[in-house]
């Protein structure tokens, strides 16, 4: 096993400790923001995607890589957005004018 | 290592420190919001210190085109749909940015494989054994993840059936693909290359995630997109031991850990082991039998109307709304938070009452409270209401049936027997809102409403939710 794999393992073991420690905290109430907000830090394969696409030699990486940049991509903005939006409404206090508007929806 | 090299991966690291703290203010909904954008502002730096990698090296002729377009297209519908989604439609969202990201990690893995069997396998050679297994998990646990959430998304949508699909041959086709994907992983692991034999593990396991959704009931989807959450990090962090990159390994791994706990907390929500829920024993044949016992026991049932309600909830010192995905469907979330405003006027306090389940994903029911204008204090988790009941005037149930049945506590017969469930039953004086007395998801008749302290307010959640505020209004 060569050095470097086994950084990468301790890296990954970690990270999965981390991963509980942190997440086990988090009340029920924030269980959707919580996955969604995830969900976008799994967007980091955008950045394996690009440095897929900056080696692609041939039409098959190149078509590869690309699907891989969108999907990647599309992961991460339409995370961060969609976790925002539904972060801002969680709030303290009920805002004073209730806009009746949003029955609508 | 050159100084520029340091320096990006010096940015990795502060990336996947952001990460790590962004996760961790989640843990309140007053920092939440600060700890997504810390989040973003990780992935911010990861992906500009790529963009330094990617141009300081020599780069093939299409690598910015590639990039480009990518970003363009994908960020584009991403930025789309995350403004556009209705909050009701949160799940199929969330398990479509699973399979892209799923997808995507496959996709680094498939390209690295054919690129090395190029490379290595022309000569007789063979690739390393340690990006074999990487690359053999990655594609694997990609694929799943991608077809599979893309069936889920589609169930959750409409696309596909909610209900569970159970083929004949079902069984006996999993294992086989199971058997195929084992010898096609073992051949490549003997030291084989070949990228037919890679492509044949893709077909196998992108079959094998629509086999694995495809028997799932509706209700069992929080389960289900918590475990595909789960997956999607750990392909990602697969693709980062491809690649040698160490932020995707971090990153993916942090996911991974995040998904495996959701999935075990909704698994112990609705007191079943993730195995069963998988291989779609509960509900399979009781779903379908629900919606045929129309009528059900109507013996000693107490009719309430809306007036006598409204005095019941007017005059009560303090009332527990219980609501259930049935509200969500009824889209009556705007219209709780009216009933709550007219009673707080009034002086009546009020709680609303979460069920880690209520809801098609975890915690999808105070997303739609909070986009109700409900204020999140006055959401209660099962573990902190349930000592309260005893202590309330009127239990207020809307479109919530099995997390509700004292049977879970009390008949050891039950098929829900040992389901942790909100105590309504403990409350002084229950309403239950209901359009007729059709038994749940579970197919279990609710010895809750046979109790004479229920009064049974019959019609959809909305109607009656808006009858009431009108009643309320009038005392």
């Amino acid at each position: 096993m060569s050095a470097t794999l086994l950084s990468q393992l301790t890296i990954f073991v970690l990270a999965i400790l981390v991963g509980f420690e942190v997440i086990s905290k988090v009340p029920a109430t924030l269980h959707t923001p919580l996955m969604s907000g995830a969900n976008s830090i799994h967007g980091i394969v955008l950045v394996g995607s690009m440095l897929i696409a900056a080696r692609a030699d041939n039409p098959l990486s190149q078509v590869l890589s690309l699907i891989a940049v969108a999907f990647a991509a599309m992961n991460v903005v339409g995370g961060y957005l969609v976790t925002d939006r539904m972060l801002q409404m969680f709030r303290k206090k009920a805002p004073p004018p209730p806009r009746p508007a949003d029955e609508a929806k | 290592m050159s100084a520029l090299d340091t320096i990006l991966q010096l940015a990795y690291i502060v990336a996947a420190a952001f990460f790590v703290l962004g996760l961790h203010r989640m843990n309140s909904p007053a920092t939440a919001r600060s700890g997504n954008q810390l989040s973003a502002a990780g992935m911010t730096v990861a992906v500009a210190a790529t963009v330094v990698l990617v141009a300081t090296n020599p780069a093939q002729g299409l690598a910015w085109p590639i990039i480009v377009v990518g970003v363009v297209v994908g960020g584009g519908l991403g930025l789309y749909t995350a403004r556009t989604i209705k909050m009701t439609d949160m799940p199929q969202l969330v398990s479509l940015f699973n399979a892209v990201g799923g997808g995507a990690a496959a996709l680094i893995a498939i390209d690295d494989y054919v690129r090395l069997a190029g490379t290595v396998g022309a000569g007789g050679g063979a690739i390393d054994l340690q990006t074999v297994v990487a690359s053999i998990l990655d594609v694997l646990i990609g694929s799943v993840t991608f077809s599979g959430s893309l069936i889920a998304s589609g169930k959750l949508q409409g696309l596909v059936t909610s209900r569970p699909v159970v083929f004949p041959l079902s069984r006996p086709l999993n294992v086989g693909l199971v058997v195929i994907a084992l010898a096609g992983a073992a051949f490549l692991l003997a030291g084989n290359v070949s990228v037919p034999v890679l492509f044949v593990l893709i077909l196998v396991a992108l079959l094998f995630g629509v086999t694995l959704v495809m028997p799932i009931g509706g209700a069992d989807m929080p389960v289900v997109i918590s475990l595909l959450n789960a997956f999607t990090g750990t392909a990602v962090a697969m693709a980062g031991f491809v690649i040698g990159n160490a932020t995707l390994i971090t990153a993916g791994a942090l996911v991974g850990a995040s998904g495996g706990i959701l999935t075990k907390l909704m698994a112990d929500a609705m007191n079943r082991s993730i195995l069963n829920i998988m291989v779609g024993g509960f509900g399979v044949g009781e779903a379908g039998a629900g919606a045929a016992v129309g009528g059900g026991p109507t013996g000693s049932v107490r009719e309430i109307n809306v007036d006598d309600a409204a005095i019941q909830l007017a005059y009560a010192q303090s009332v527990i709304i219980v609501p259930g995905y049935g509200l969500a469907v009824a889209q009556a979330q705007h219209s709780v938070r009216e009933l709550a405003d007219q009673l707080e006027e009034k002086g009546v306090g009020v709680k609303y009452a979460i069920h880690p389940v209520a809801g098609r994903m975890p915690g999808h029911m105070n997303v739609l409270l909070a986009e109700a204008n409900v204020p999140y204090p006055q959401l209660y988790e099962m573990d902190d209401i349930n000592p309260e009941f005893e202590r309330t005037d009127v239990a207020l149930v809307i479109g919530a049936n099995d997390v509700t049945n004292p049977a879970a506590r009390s008949n050891p017969a039950s098929p829900i027997y040992g389901m942790p469930i909100l105590n309504v039953d403990h409350a002084r004086n229950i309403i239950v809102i209901k359009r007729s007395m059709r038994p749940g998801y579970a197919g279990i008749d609710n010895e809750l409403y046979l109790d004479p302290k229920t009064g049974m307010l019959f019609g959809d959640a909305k109607d009656a939710l808006t009858q009431l505020i009108g009643a309320v209004k009038a005392l």
